[in-house]
């Protein structure tokens, strides 16, 4: 008689905890961003067993911590690891889970969950957290029974990035943690109805494009995050070579395509250039790649690009004719359709030409500018001084949401992908500084500045502590102008410059109600100097114009992290401008 | 214009609110849903009607698509189908009035009294929509007390079947479904 023996560690029972962090393991993650509290304790203690092979990172609040796994995964592209515990814990990374949505960003995101018993009795700290998340998650689990573990972490990460990444959330029972079993990590997934390795470009599509190219006069690219996502800026480059379209790029689609380059158009859309809106107002041939026809691109959708043959590229059907119908479509991985659209694309038939020396003259007529000649420091001045001395380093921005992201989006030269994080479909202010904690985590020998406004750094300033406490020496250029700037902006422009809660100092200053006569230094508040170094931080505060040079080389060259505090007027606006909903005849341009 | 989809789904829980839920939040609205296991158990079937011109029902087509535990998505109404609703109606018809009208009627639009009282009727009928609400009409004059329908099912005529559970497992999904130039070129 014989005795089947199976292998040792087949046999070995190892806590549902312990699943789960072997599965991210075994997925290659080697930074998790974790809030520890009652509901994921076990997760915890498993983590510390596995020190060696995978970082644990506490943030200080635990939407700073999926933010900050948003910025390594934007940079990565791999997927960011955010862990919660119930109720509370869980609910604050709402916000950043429906900020990765929108911006396709992909995440695992783990969450305690209280006892499988008590689900559903309103239980201590128990939230239906996949009730919550349903419309803003790609996909979401509650594992009821530990041997899923395995299974579901597969599926989780294998959605979170393949076709149109995005946010899976794993909510887990604290029982389900604890319970004992033998993992089985190739257990099959279960996934009938997810298949975007399917999606694929037909030769008869890719001719198509082939002849539109050929036949017009006038084409442009409009690219977007997905040609990031998709990897594909080397084959973007090499289509723009070879047929000499110019590109211009939503906000997602910063670096995408060098703007170094000559037929770069820089942003497009209401605070997208002049020339880049002109351009795609005129063009005989819309090349739109990676892109989803938000209204803050289009203004008025259904005069946007009415001149143009539109070709829409993009891995997500659902993204086809959503808000733009387009006369072809190609459901596809954009890398894909662009390596075969490159080997046998061919450059217009007539001569693009004078359609370059329109955009060229475009370009010198209606630069983006400011004054150069203001005494002080205007944020515009700040950003283009930060890209000029930090041009020859391999530098990371990213930046919250208002004025300074509109401009950081403007003057700031990106050269290369996912170089530039900005939270651009959901806009949610406070990400600029956890998120530049994930990018400089996963590239520790890049510069990682974060370009902040006085409003958006306060909604995250905690993670100041996170950056002390785990080394990690992010930069933060804070153009603090005491205001909500964009709203104020809107106010002055749509409201009559009515302030109504816009001023962030004390409300008994005239600036609240728009009557005063300037911020003196006595008034500036809050003193973001002294708040950064009772964090431990670097912290510097710049006002005139001379000093800034050597501030941004000091900010730069700081050891730990560090802030340069810079005072400029709020009354500048982001120009040009395309108001909601209207057209490129619209367009304000001072 | 009236659409039919049928949906084919994983039996999982929370399907039936993810799905009403993005419908819900992105303003489509449904005339009807049902739903219910399929000859496997791993899989639901869902039967959608809904009002719409040919964009809104692509957006809603490919967005039930999106979501991972839709299996696949499938309109209906251009193919030679059945559509059928169950309706079970309770009739106030105390003994001594309209009993014979009553049973005369269910026999007319086929349907059955499933259980009599001693002041009413239960009618248990199925058809389709406009046969359904045919009946209610000429029922109501003699006091509707309870009414309740199931929503609209249906299926393709003939063979093939509306779709291949084994083949939709193995992840196999015909060509039209994945492309899209077709369509919109």
């Amino acid at each position: 008689m014989t005795t089947v023996t199976r292998p040792h560690t087949s046999e070995t029972f190892v806590s549902g905890a312990d699943v789960v962090i072997e599965s991210l393991v075994r997925h290659g993650v080697d930074v998790i961003f974790a809030y520890p509290g009652g509901a994921s304790m076990p997760l915890h203690q498993s983590l510390t067993r596995y020190r060696d092979q995978l970082r644990t990172i506490l943030p200080r609040h635990e939407q700073g911590g999926a933010f900050a796994a948003q910025g390594y995964a934007r940079t990565t592209g791999r997927p960011g690891v955010v862990m919660a515990t119930s109720g509370p814990g869980a609910l604050n990374l709402v916000t950043a889970i429906a900020d990765a949505r929108l911006d396709s960003i992909p995440m695992v995101v783990l969450t305690g969950q209280v006892g499988t018993s008590v689900i559903g009795t309103d239980a201590f700290q128990e939230t239906p957290m996949v009730e919550v998340c349903r419309g803003i998650t790609k996909h979401h689990y509650l594992v009821t029974d530990a041997n899923d573990i395995a299974r579901v972490m597969r599926e989780a990460f294998h959605i979170a990035t393949t076709g149109r990444p995005g946010p899976v959330l794993v909510d887990l029972p604290k029982n389900i943690q604890l319970t004992q079993l033998v993992p089985d990590y190739n257990a099959p997934m279960r996934l009938p109805g997810y298949h975007p390795e399917k999606r694929n470009v037909r030769p008869e599509q890719i001719a198509q494009v082939v002849a539109a190219i050929k036949r017009s006069k006038r084409p442009v690219i409009y690219a977007g995050g997905g040609v990031i996502t998709a990897n594909a800026s080397a084959q973007l480059r090499e289509l723009v070579e070879k047929t000499g379209i110019p590109v211009t790029m939503t906000l997602m689609g910063l670096g995408a395509f060098s703007a170094d380059e000559d037929l770069c158009l820089d942003m497009l859309g209401m605070h997208g250039s002049v020339y880049a809106n002109y351009a795609v107002d005129q063009a005989d041939l819309l090349l739109a790649i990676g892109v989803r026809f938000d209204d803050r691109v289009t203004g008025k959708v259904s005069e946007f690009a009415q001149h143009g043959f539109i070709v829409h590229i993009d891995i997500d059907p659902s993204e086809i004719n959503k808000n733009k119908i387009v006369h072809l479509p190609i459901v596809a991985d954009i890398k894909e359709v662009l390596q075969e659209l490159v080997k046998s694309v061919e450059p217009p038939t007539a001569s693009l030409h004078d359609w370059h020396t329109q955009i060229a003259q475009w370009k010198t007529e209606d630069p983006f500018s400011y004054d150069t000649t203001f005494p002080g420091i205007l944020p515009q001045h700040a950003i283009a001084e930060l890209s000029r001395l930090s041009a020859d380093r391999d530098t990371i921005v990213t930046v919250g949401v208002g004025q300074h992201q509109m401009w950081s989006a403007q003057f700031f030269k990106f050269r290369n992908p996912r170089k530039w994080l900005s939270s651009s479909g959901l806009g949610t202010m406070g990400f600029g500084l956890p998120a530049a904690i994930g990018a400089k985590v996963a590239h520790p020998e890049s510069l990682v500045v974060d370009i902040d406004g006085d409003g958006s750094i306060l909604m995250n300033i905690q993670e100041m502590a996170t950056c002390h406490c785990e080394q990690i020496p992010v930069k933060v250029l804070l153009l603090n102008n005491q205001h909500l700037g964009m709203v104020v902006q809107w106010e002055d422009r749509f409201f009559k410059g009515n302030r109504a809660h816009t001023y962030l100092g004390p409300v008994h200053h005239p600036e609240a109600f728009g009557k005063g006569d300037g911020i003196g230094p006595q008034d500036r508040y809050p003193d973001f100097v002294e708040i950064a170094k009772g964090f431990g931080w670097h912290a510097q505060s710049v006002s005139k114009k001379a000093d800034l040079e050597s501030a941004i080389l000091a900010l730069i060259n700081a050891p730990g992290p560090a802030i340069l505090d810079v005072q400029v007027p709020y009354q500048e606006h982001v120009l040009p401008m395309i108001p909601s909903g209207m057209t490129v005849r619209d367009l304000i341009k001072r | 214009m009236r659409h039919v989809l049928s949906a084919t789904v994983q039996n999982v829980p929370g399907v039936l609110a993810h799905i009403s839920g993005m419908l819900a939040s992105r303003g489509y609205n449904i005339d009807s849903l049902a739903v219910g296991e399929t000859e496997d158990r791993n899989f639901s079937r869902m039967t959608f009607v809904l009002r719409g011109d040919d964009r809104v029902l692509d957006q809603v087509r490919r967005q039930l698509e999106k979501i991972v535990t839709v299996v696949r998505v499938d309109d209906i109404s251009s193919r030679n189908y059945i559509e059928r609703d169950l309706m079970l109606i309770k009739v106030c018809v105390p003994i001594g009035t309209a009993r014979t009208e009553i049973k005369e009627l269910a026999e007319i639009f086929r349907g059955r009294i499933v259980d009599v009282a001693t002041d009413g009727v239960i009618v248990e009928i199925s058809g389709t929509e406009k046969k359904i609400e045919g009946f209610i009409e000429l029922i109501r004059p003699l006091g509707i007390v309870e009414l309740v329908r199931t929503g609209r099912i249906a299926m393709v005529r003939g063979n093939p079947p509306t779709r291949e559970l084994t083949e939709a497992a193995d992840g196999a999904r015909p060509a039209d479904s994945s492309s899209e130039s077709d369509s919109f070129a």
